[in-house]
């Protein structure tokens, strides 16, 4: 909400600077945004009459004027403005003045000039030429006949005033106005309010409009007037104008800046129909589903069942609090209105606004809270107004109230001995008593503490803790005590076997990568091209259709992150992330924790030792694996081969833990890489979290004071056969003994068969109590040949 | 016999001039091994009358015992030479950079995630996390933000359908735990959180980090002391600035906005806190008793506070970001920079 400085001031006024209320109020959150200033600067303008008009002799749209400006003189000016005529008062540049725009030069400066050849002393200006609208002006400004000749127009308009923006929290509606902000004000400041002088109108004539109230819940109070006889198309007087302007509202007609002007000052939202648009009754009612109305602003509407609106005999006229309708608006042609002052409760009006896509200045203020007690002086200050304006003959007020739906009077208790603990303060009892009464409670006091009667305004008062608010509020937030909690040292259970998910990340960073963040949501189409079988759920409003699925994978997001750093000249990629994938449709949603990486590029850094390899499948699978080892379990933990819509089908591997899948590993598939225009190989991994962070916690076994016996063997194996499944079959057979299993070598090529592959493997024995002998050792070897022969087909090499 | 002198100066000529261990090895066979030519001299020494021996013996002896010496002297020499001859070969450029895969490093929101967590997991307060996709109940209704609350304007929330959505806040943690655990409760969440607004101050993913503590006898004192210690901590200068600003979350009652003295102009005035020498960091308050109240806490029994900060912003101001959405272009030269 933007409000003018001086505005605020006629109704109350602190001995502060500007600024410094701005920041008092800030501090008693009402939050201020901006202080600007209402005009930009200028000088030498003064209140001047065009006393005299003549065509200028060589240009058709120029005009000769002259002015007086109260030095006595008349003042020969060249206007070229349309609408210049003799009698008006204007707003006179004279030699000398300085005008806003040309802001290098320190403004526009005003100097003797000729125009065709005729001399002109000053200029006469428009509004746009002040600085006081925002577009080009038609014409010049004209100011009221009342305008005091030879004044300094920038006094005399008060320009030197402040709009000052406040960002107001949902619960403080009752700020949201003048009256509100000085209410406000004057607690912070001691300070009683002046407000306006509102008299009730009295009624010229007896005509009314038949009001019908079938909602009484949502709308307790209605009230209505018929002003007949306005001329719509008068000006709106400048003033007023300049307030409106002030606080950010343009100007449109009279009849809607009146009831802009009185819902600023007062916090009321007004509508005003078109009678002659009005058929019948007004009746406010809940809309019939499916209900169509054209509302102001041109947009077409099918009304839903919950909404409530102002209808007449024929259909619905307006969303109740929310905006009116175009047939029954008031135009240029309008000439009796129907001005309607409502109390709707803010539950009728809370989330209609947004349903239709719209948030009215009305809306905001119903659905934060009225003050009830306003309608009727809301629309006696409207109508006052109105009729210095457009004229016209007002009718008596029709009034539909139902006292048994109007907001409950509240009271609210505020024990002492809780205000204390929660504030770790005792404040003397005088001093809460006049906060709160300040704060317009009624106030009594009792045993335990203090009883409240909250205010009419105050939507948001409704607890204990409300009243502890408001009294820590208005004392100082900063003036209360600062203490540490106090709390019982308690040792909690640790897992010792967990990898902390920090530990993984830091080894990630120890084997070169970076990590990346990326979004939870990505592209529809590159997770279609990832993962084609992929169910996550997608957004139904997305910020853009590049961010509208959700990830099943961290794949998408490292490989947007790959593509990113490949178009800025980074050809060695290595990056990490850590995060949730989200997998099944919504009701059997999984959000699951996974660590994902991805590589591509040389091998080591460029350097000068010369490794220019690009890395390959088993530079990450090395990763992993130094991820795995942090679990001390690595016996549990395989990679089988497998096929994975993103992967090559040769170079991927299923993940598995404990004999459970946890997560991929691969190259980039081929035809998936010439999809997505990647020139580079690009290998990546995705496990759970959980299978990472589980481990084991270490094991003491004794070490053996006996020899180690170690044999090589070396068998031929068809290259179709995983090197694990020879591990498998060789760890079955090798004993209890066997210490360790290690794969030494593995070749093809020259002296190895065509469509055999040699694996070599170094086995270790040790008895924990004796000398293992050669036969018992043998014996072993063979069994293991045996198996292998049998269920693979493999051979010792010769 | 008098032959002795020259081959005593021949030797001495022929060690000098012996160019390897070798050389010297195959000196010491010729001159004083077994069959050596002064090894034959003391051999001959039986040929000469008796008087004369002792004298010719002790000139053999002390020849040979030169000899000997001629010779280690110049083995050590020569293995003087080698060494250095090795030592001056082997040398090498040791300002090459080392071998290997370099280190790579976390990303700034990690960093300061990990900074929030440390310092309050240091204090007594567990680390708790929860899901991103949230349902309407645990994201607004339990917070006391009931359907069509005006506060629900206060973040744009990204929806999959009527009641399923991404959390907006880290605060449906809050609630998980609180209804799993009775008090005393203290926690920091952080995450993912997610807003539906983009531009250049906003991106629709960041990062929370939210603490809760719910004991008897909590107070806004409490709540001030942490943060004001937090704060301090967290930007490492014991003299910030720290001011509560009245503020309102419909899930605390008191509610405050934190501003700290701007670290960026130590509170003259600059362009990051727009010119009015703070800059807000958190929002926090004293716990509503709706809030406990969905929870199953006793709200005459309990109290509780919350605080609630961006992640992002803090690294911003920590590390002197100028660009929020740089976090999560991922650019490696970005990143580098936290290493």
């Amino acid at each position: 909400m933007k409000f003018s400085e001086q505005w605020l001031r006629e109704w109350v006024s602190p001995q502060l600077r500007v600024q410094e209320l701005a920041d008092q109020i800030t501090m008693a959150g009402l939050e201020v945004d901006a202080v600007e200033p209402v005009a930009a600067a200028f000088s030498g303008v003064a209140v001047a009459e065009v006393v005299g008009k003549q065509q200028h002799p060589d240009a058709d749209k120029l005009n000769v004027c002259q002015v007086v400006d109260g030095s006595g003189e008349q003042i020969q000016v060249v206007c070229g403005a349309a609408n210049v005529a003799i009698g008006q008062k204007v707003a006179f540049a004279r030699v000398g003045a300085v005008l806003p725009g040309d802001a290098k030069n320190g403004g526009f400066k005003i100097g003797k000039a000729k125009l065709r050849g005729v001399e002109s002393h000053g200029m006469i200006c428009s509004a746009s030429e002040l600085g006081l609208a925002e577009e080009t002006s038609e014409g010049i400004l004209v100011l009221p006949d009342d305008a005091p000749v030879g004044e300094d127009f920038r006094a005399w308009m008060g320009l030197d005033d402040h709009t000052v923006e406040v960002d107001l929290t949902p619960n403080r509606g009752d700020c949201l106005s003048l009256k509100g902000l000085a209410r406000e004000v004057g607690v912070l400041n001691r300070l009683a309010l002046t407000a306006p002088v509102i008299e009730a109108v009295s009624a010229t004539h007896d005509e009314t409009f038949p009001v019908r109230v079938e909602d009484a819940e949502r709308c307790p109070r209605y009230i209505g007037r018929l002003v007949k006889g306005v001329d719509v198309t008068a000006a709106t007087p400048l003033w007023m104008i300049e307030r409106l302007r002030r606080s950010g509202i343009r100007s449109i007609d009279p009849v809607v800046d009146v009831t802009n002007y009185v819902m600023l000052e007062l916090g009321q939202p007004l509508h005003a129909f078109d009678r002659d648009n009005l058929h019948g009754a007004v009746v406010v009612r809940l809309a019939r589903e499916g209900e169509q109305l054209v509302l102001l602003d041109g947009q077409q509407i099918a009304l839903g069942a919950s909404t409530l609106v102002i209808a007449d005999e024929r259909g619905p006229l307006a969303i109740a609090g929310v905006m009116g309708g175009e047939s029954s608006g008031v135009g240029p042609a309008t000439r009796d209105i129907f001005l309607e002052s409502a109390f709707f409760s803010p539950l009728a009006v809370a989330g209609q606004a947004r349903s239709y896509g719209l948030h009215t200045d009305a809306s905001h203020r119903f659905e934060r809270g009225v003050d009830p007690r306003l309608t009727r002086e809301a629309v006696e200050r409207a109508t006052g107004l109105l009729l210095d304006i457009t004229g016209g003959e007002p009718g008596p007020l029709v009034e539909v109230f139902s006292d048994a739906h109007m907001p409950a009077e509240r009271e609210v208790t505020l024990r002492a001995a809780r205000l204390e603990q929660a504030l770790c303060k005792s404040l003397p009892s005088e001093e809460v008593q006049d906060i709160l009464e300040r704060l317009g409670m009624a106030v009594s006091t009792t045993e335990a503490g203090w009883l409240a009667r909250v205010p009419s305004w105050r939507f948001d008062i409704a607890i204990e803790e409300d009243l502890i608010e408001e009294v820590a509020r208005i004392h100082g937030y900063n003036r209360l005590p600062v203490r540490r909690p106090a709390a019982r040292l308690a040792l909690r259970p640790d897992n010792e076997a967990l990898t902390p998910l920090a530990r993984l990340r830091r080894q990630m960073v120890a084997r070169g990568f970076q990590e990346a963040i990326t979004y939870s949501f990505v592209a529809p189409e590159l997770q279609q091209a990832l993962l084609p079988d992929a169910v996550s759920p997608r957004l139904a409003n997305p910020i853009s259709s590049d961010l509208a699925v959700m990830r099943a994978s961290l794949f998408p997001g490292l490989i947007r992150a790959l593509e990113y750093n490949l178009n800025r000249q980074q050809t060695r990629v290595r990056l990490f992330e850590a995060g949730l994938v989200f997998r099944g449709d919504l009701e059997a949603l999984e959000q699951t924790p996974m660590v994902g990486a991805l590589i591509c590029g040389t091998r080591s850094p460029e350097g000068w030792a010369g490794d220019r390899d690009r890395v390959d499948f088993f530079d990450l699978k090395g990763d992993l694996e130094s991820l795995m080892a942090l679990g001390g379990e690595d016996d549990a933990w395989r990679f089988e081969p497998g096929e994975h819509p993103a992967l090559h089908p040769g170079q991927s591997a299923r993940v598995v833990f404990r004999g459970e899948p946890v997560g991929w590993i691969g190259a980039l598939h081929p035809a998936v890489k010439a999809e997505l225009g990647l020139k580079t190989d690009v290998f990546m991994f995705e496990v759970r979290q959980e299978a990472l962070t589980h481990g084991r916690l270490p094991a003491f076994e004794p070490l053996s004071r006996f020899p180690e016996v170690r044999r090589d063997l070396a068998f031929l194996l068809d290259e179709r056969r995983s090197v694990q499944s020879l591990l498998d079959c060789v760890r079955q057979k090798a004993g209890e003994w066997l210490q360790e299993l290690r794969l030494f070598d593995v070749y093809q090529g020259k002296g190895v068969a065509e469509g055999s592959k040699s694996v070599a493997l170094g086995l270790t024995w040790q008895h924990p109590s004796r000398t293992l002998n050669d036969e018992e050792i043998n014996q072993l070897v063979d069994a293991i040949v045996a198996e292998s022969q049998l269920h693979l087909g493999a051979e010792l090499r010769g | 016999m008098d032959h002795l002198p020259t081959l005593v100066t021949e030797a001495r000529q022929a060690i000098q001039a012996a160019e390897s261990i070798a050389a010297l090895d195959e000196l010491r066979v010729r001159y004083l091994g077994k069959k050596g030519e002064i090894t034959a001299q003391l051999k001959s020494l039986g040929k000469l009358p008796a008087e004369e021996r002792p004298a010719a013996g002790e000139r053999i002896n002390q020849a040979k015992q030169a000899l000997a010496e001629e010779l280690d002297g110049r083995r050590q020499a020569l293995a003087k030479a080698a060494l250095e001859t090795q030592l001056a070969a082997e040398r090498i450029d040791v300002t090459l950079p080392g071998r290997g895969q370099s280190s790579g490093g976390l990303h700034p929101v990690t960093l300061t995630l990990e900074r929030i967590e440390g310092l309050f997991s240091r204090i007594g307060y567990d680390v708790a996390v929860g899901p991103e996709v949230e349902d309407d109940y645990h994201n607004f209704e339990a917070l006391n933000i009931p359907a069509h609350h005006p506060a629900r304007g206060m973040a744009d929330t990204f929806y999959f359908d009527a009641t399923r959505l991404l959390r907006t806040h880290t605060s449906p943690v809050q609630v998980r735990t609180m209804k799993e655990q009775a008090p005393p409760i203290r926690i920091v969440c952080p995450g993912r959180v997610y807003r539906s607004d983009s531009d250049l101050t906003h991106t629709p993913m960041f990062h929370q980090v939210e603490g809760l503590l719910v004991d008897e006898d909590v107070s806004f004192a409490d709540l001030k002391g942490t943060i004001e210690d937090f704060l301090h901590a967290f930007f490492e200068r014991d003299d910030l600035s720290v001011r509560f600003r009245p503020s309102y979350f419909p899930f605390t009652e008191p509610s405050a906005e934190v501003d700290i003295q701007c670290v960026m102009c130590s509170g003259e005035g600059c362009r990051v806190c727009s010119h009015s020498g703070w800059l807000e960091v958190m929002g926090c308050g004293m716990v509503h008793p709706e809030v406990f109240r969905h929870s199953g806490i006793d709200s005459e029994r309990y109290k509780g506070f919350a605080f609630g900060m961006g992640a992002e912003r803090l690294a911003m101001l920590r590390y002197g970001v100028n660009d929020l959405r740089m976090f999560f272009d991922n650019d490696l030269r970005f990143l580098r920079q936290f290493a």
